[in-house]
C-alpha cells in the first residue's frame, strides 16, 4: 500500500500531447477513478504509473520514492486489463502463482496463497482449469486474484469491467469495491462509465483532452462541477446562458431568460470567478414538472422517454430545449402537454463559460 | 457466369493440377516397380529399389548431409527469425523499414544472383567453399520465411500478456521465455519446418556453394540423372516426398492434438 503522486507529469507521443502537466495525488488506501471520454489520456496516466510508458517530463512517486527510472518488474504493482490478459497456456493456478515465483515465496506457502486468492474472488477450486474454460466474468476475477496475490503497493485497473455484459458489470463492480475495501490497497481505476465512477470511487479525477478538469468526491463532482465539460459528462445537465446580476456573502444571483433570477449558493459557484457571463447548471432530475397552472415556468413537453419508474422529458421553454427526469407519480405527462416547470435554486450550480476558470 | 464457362474453367483447373501432379504420381508408382529400368511398364510390386537405396553409400551420405544441413538451417534461421521478429514487432527504432526489406529480400532476389553474390563475397574474404558457407547460405534463404510466419503470429499476440507478466515481476528475458515464446511456439515450429524443407529441397544455390565432393540429396540425384535414370531415383524421390510432405502433416496433426488437450 502506498501513496502515489504525479508531479507535473506530461506525456507526448510525437506531435500528440496525451497528458498535459498533471499534478495528482492518489491517497494511500483510496480508490481513485480516472474518468473521461475516449482518448483523454486516462490509460496513458495509468501506464506511466505502471512503468509501461515513460513520462516525457515530470516525476512520479510511489510511497514517497521517485520511480521514473524503476523498471516495471521492480515496481510491485497489480495490473488488471480490460481483456483480462490471463496467460492462455497456463492453468488458473499457474496464472495466479506467476507473480509469487519472483517473490521468494516457498512452494507450500504458494499453494496456500493461491487458494486464499481464489477464495477472495469467490472462485474456489478452479486451479487446474485453463482460462478459456472460464466465462468472461470469472476470467476477470482470476485476473484480479493474480494481481492482488502479490500484495501490490498499488492496484491499477484499466476498464476492467467494460468487456462484461451490463448485469455482470454491476455485480462485479460491487464485488471489486468490496474486495478493495477489505484489502485496503491503493487503487487507480480507469473508466469512461460515469455510473461506475460515481458508485465506486473515493475520489474522481475527471479528464478531458489530456487535462484534468476536476478532482473531487463523487458528490462534489456531481453536484458542483467545475466546468461545463464536467457538468455535461456526468449525468444529464441543463446548461443555461446566464448573467451575474448580484453577488453577496452567501449567494450569486444569476439571471436567465428561462427562469428569471436564481440565487445560487456560493459553494456551488466555486470556479465562477469575477466574470459577468456564466452558465446556470440545473440537473435534469432537479427540474420538477407540475400540472399546467401550478407554480413555475410554462413549458411544452416535446417528447417523453418512458423508463419504468422514471420518465425523461424533452421540454421547450421559449427557444430553449431542456431535459427533465422525474419519478412517475400516477400517469406521466404526455407529449404536447403544457406543464409548469419548477426547480430549487440550492440544487443549481453557477459555472464559468467555456473551460475551467 | 454461364454454366458453360464454369465447366470450361473447371476442366482447365483439373488439367492444370493433373499436369502438375502426374509426374509426382508417376514417381511414386514407379518407386515400387520391379523392372530393371526406371520406367513403364509395371512388372510387379517390389521394394527392391528401396533396399538398393539403403545400400548405396553415396546416397546415404548425401541424405545424412541433407538432414544435418536442414536441421542446422532450421535451428539458425528459426533462432534468428524469432529474434528479428521480436525486434521488428515489439520495438520501435530508426531504420526499421529498411531492416525489414533487407531481411525479406532473399525471397525477391533470384537465387542464382544470391548464390554468385555470396561466392564473390567469400572469395573477397579469401575463404574456401565449405559446409559452413552452405549452412550460412541456406539460413539466409530460409530466414525470410521464418520471419514472415513468426511476425504474423507475434502481431496477433496481444501485448497485454507480456505487460501482465512484467507487472508481476518477470524481467524482459523471463517474460520472453515464460510467455512470449510458448505462445509463439506454433509459428516457431512452422517456421522451423519451412526452413528445413527449403534447405532440404534446395538445389540451385547448393550447386554453387557446396565444397567439391560434398553432395546433398538433390545434387546427388542431379548427378545420377546425368548417367542414366536409375529406378533408385524413383525410390529416393518417394523418400523425399515422404519427408517434405509427411513432416509438416505430422507436425500439424501433433499441434492440433496438443492444442485440443491444453487450451
Ligand atoms: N503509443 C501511442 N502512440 C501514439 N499515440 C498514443 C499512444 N498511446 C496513446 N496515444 C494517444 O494519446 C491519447 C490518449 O490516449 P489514451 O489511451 O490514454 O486514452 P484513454 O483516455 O485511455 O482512451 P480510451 O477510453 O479510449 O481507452 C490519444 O490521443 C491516443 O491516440
Ligand atoms: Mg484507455
Amino acid at each position: 500500500m502506498a501513496r502515489v503522486e504525479l508531479k507535473s507529469v506530461r506525456k507526448q507521443f510525437g506531435p500528440v500531447v496525451a497528458v498535459h502537466g498533471a499534478d495528482v495525488v492518489f491517497e494511500e488506501g483510496s480508490f481513485t477513478t480516472l474518468l473521461g471520454p475516449s482518448g483523454c489520456g486516462k490509460t496513458t496516466i495509468l501506464r506511466m504509473v505502471s512503468g509501461l510508458e515513460k513520462p516525457t517530463s515530470g516525476d512520479i512517486e510511489i510511497g514517497g520514492n521517485r520511480i521514473n527510472d524503476v523498471p516495471i518488474h521492480k515496481r510491485n504493482l497489480g495490473l488488471v486489463f480490460q481483456n483480462y490478459a490471463l496467460f492462455p497456456h497456463r492453468t488458473i493456478g499457474e496464472n495466479i502463482a506467476f507473480g509469487l515465483k519472483y517473490r521468494d515465496v516457498p512452494k507450500s506457502e504458494m499453494a496456500r496463497k493461491v487458494t486464499e486468492a481464489l477464495d477472495i474472488v469467490r472462485l474456489p477450486g478452479v486451479e487446474d482449469r485453463y482460462p478459456s474454460q472460464l466465462s468472461g466474468g470469472q476470467q476477470q476475477r482470476i485476473a484480479l486474484a493474480r494481481a492482488i496475490v502479490i500484495e501490490p503497493d498499488v492496484l491499477l485497473l484499466d476498464e476492467p469491467l467494460s468487456a462484461l455484459d451490463a448485469n455482470l458489470r454491476e455485480e462485479m463492480r460491487v464485488e471489486l469495491k468490496t474486495i478493495q475495501d477489505r484489502i485496503g490497497v491503493t487503487s487507480i481505476f480507469v473508466t469512461h462509465d460515469q455510473s461506475e465512477a460515481l458508485a465506486m470511487s473515493d475520489k474522481i479525477i475527471v479528464m478531458s483532452a489530456g487535462r484534468i478538469e476536476q478532482v473531487g468526491t463523487p458528490e462534489e463532482v456531481y453536484n458542483t462541477p467545475a466546468s461545463e465539460f464536467v457538468a455535461g459528462f456526468l449525468g444529464a445537465a441543463n446548461l443555461l446562458q446566464a448573467r451575474v446580476i448580484n453577488r453577496d456573502a452567501t449567494h450569486v444571483v444569476l439571471e436567465t431568460a428561462e427562469f428569471g433570477q436564481t440565487p445560487v449558493p456560493l459553494s456551488h459557484a466555486a470556479t465562477l470567478g469575477q466574470s459577468n457571463d456564466a452558465k446556470l447548471m440545473v440537473r435534469a432530475e432537479k427540474l420538477t414538472l407540475g400540472p399546467k397552472g401550478s407554480d413555475g415556468v410554462a413549458a411544452k413537453v416535446e417528447a417523453v422517454d418512458y423508463q419504468g419508474q422514471l420518465a425523461r422529458y424533452f421540454l421547450r421553454v421559449g427557444d430553449t430545449q431542456l431535459q427533465a427526469m422525474n419519478m412517475i407519480d400516477g400517469a406521466p405527462f404526455g407529449a404536447g402537454e403544457t406543464v409548469a416547470l419548477s426547480m430549487n435554486p440550492d440544487a443549481c450550480a453557477a459555472l464559468p463559460v467555456g473551460g475551467p476558470a | 457466369m454461364s454454366s458453360r464457362v464454369w465447366r470450361l474453367l473447371k476442366t482447365y483447373t483439373v488439367l492444370v493440377y493433373g499436369f502438375m501432379f502426374a509426374p509426382i504420381v508417376v514417381v511414386l508408382i514407379l518407386a515400387f516397380n520391379n523392372s530393371q529400368f526406371g520406367g513403364f511398364p509395371i512388372e510387379g510390386f517390389s521394394l527392391r529399389w528401396f533396399y538398393e537405396l539403403a545400400e548405396n553409400e553415396a546416397i546415404i551420405r548425401a541424405l545424412r548431409t541433407s538432414v544435418t544441413l536442414g536441421m542446422l538451417t532450421a535451428l539458425i534461421a528459426t533462432t534468428l527469425g524469432v529474434l528479428a521478429s521480436m525486434a521488428l514487432v515489439r520495438y520501435q527504432f530508426r531504420g526499421k523499414q529498411w531492416i525489414t526489406t533487407f531481411l525479406i529480400s532473399p525471397v525477391l532476389v533470384p537465387e542464382t544472383v544470391l548464390a554468385v553474390g555470396l561466392l564473390i563475397f567469400l572469395r573477397w574474404l579469401h575463404m574456401p567453399r565449405s559446409f559452413g558457407l552452405l549452412l550460412i547460405g541456406h539460413s539466409i534463404i530460409a530466414l525470410p520465411f521464418v520471419v514472415l510466419v513468426v511476425q504474423a503470429r507475434l502481431i496477433g499476440i496481444r501485448r497485454d500478456y507480456e505487460e501482465a507478466a512484467r507487472s508481476l515481476g518477470a524481467s524482459p528475458v523471463q517474460t520472453f521465455f515464460q510467455i512470449t515464446l510458448p505462445l509463439l511456439m506454433p509459428a516457431v515450429f512452422a517456421g522451423a519446418l519451412f526452413a528445413f524443407t527449403i534447405s532440404f529441397d534446395n538445389i540451385t544455390a547448393t550447386i554453387f556453394w557446396r565444397p567439391s565432393g560434398m553432395e546433398t540429396v538433390p545434387t546427388q540425384i542431379f548427378g545420377m540423372l546425368r548417367n542414366s535414370v536409375s529406378p533408385e531415383i524413383n525410390a529416393l524421390g518417394f523418400v523425399m516426398i515422404c519427408i517434405t510432405v509427411g513432416l509438416p502433416l505430422l507436425a500439424g496433426g501433433l499441434a492440433r492434438y496438443f492444442s485440443r488437450r491444453k487450451v
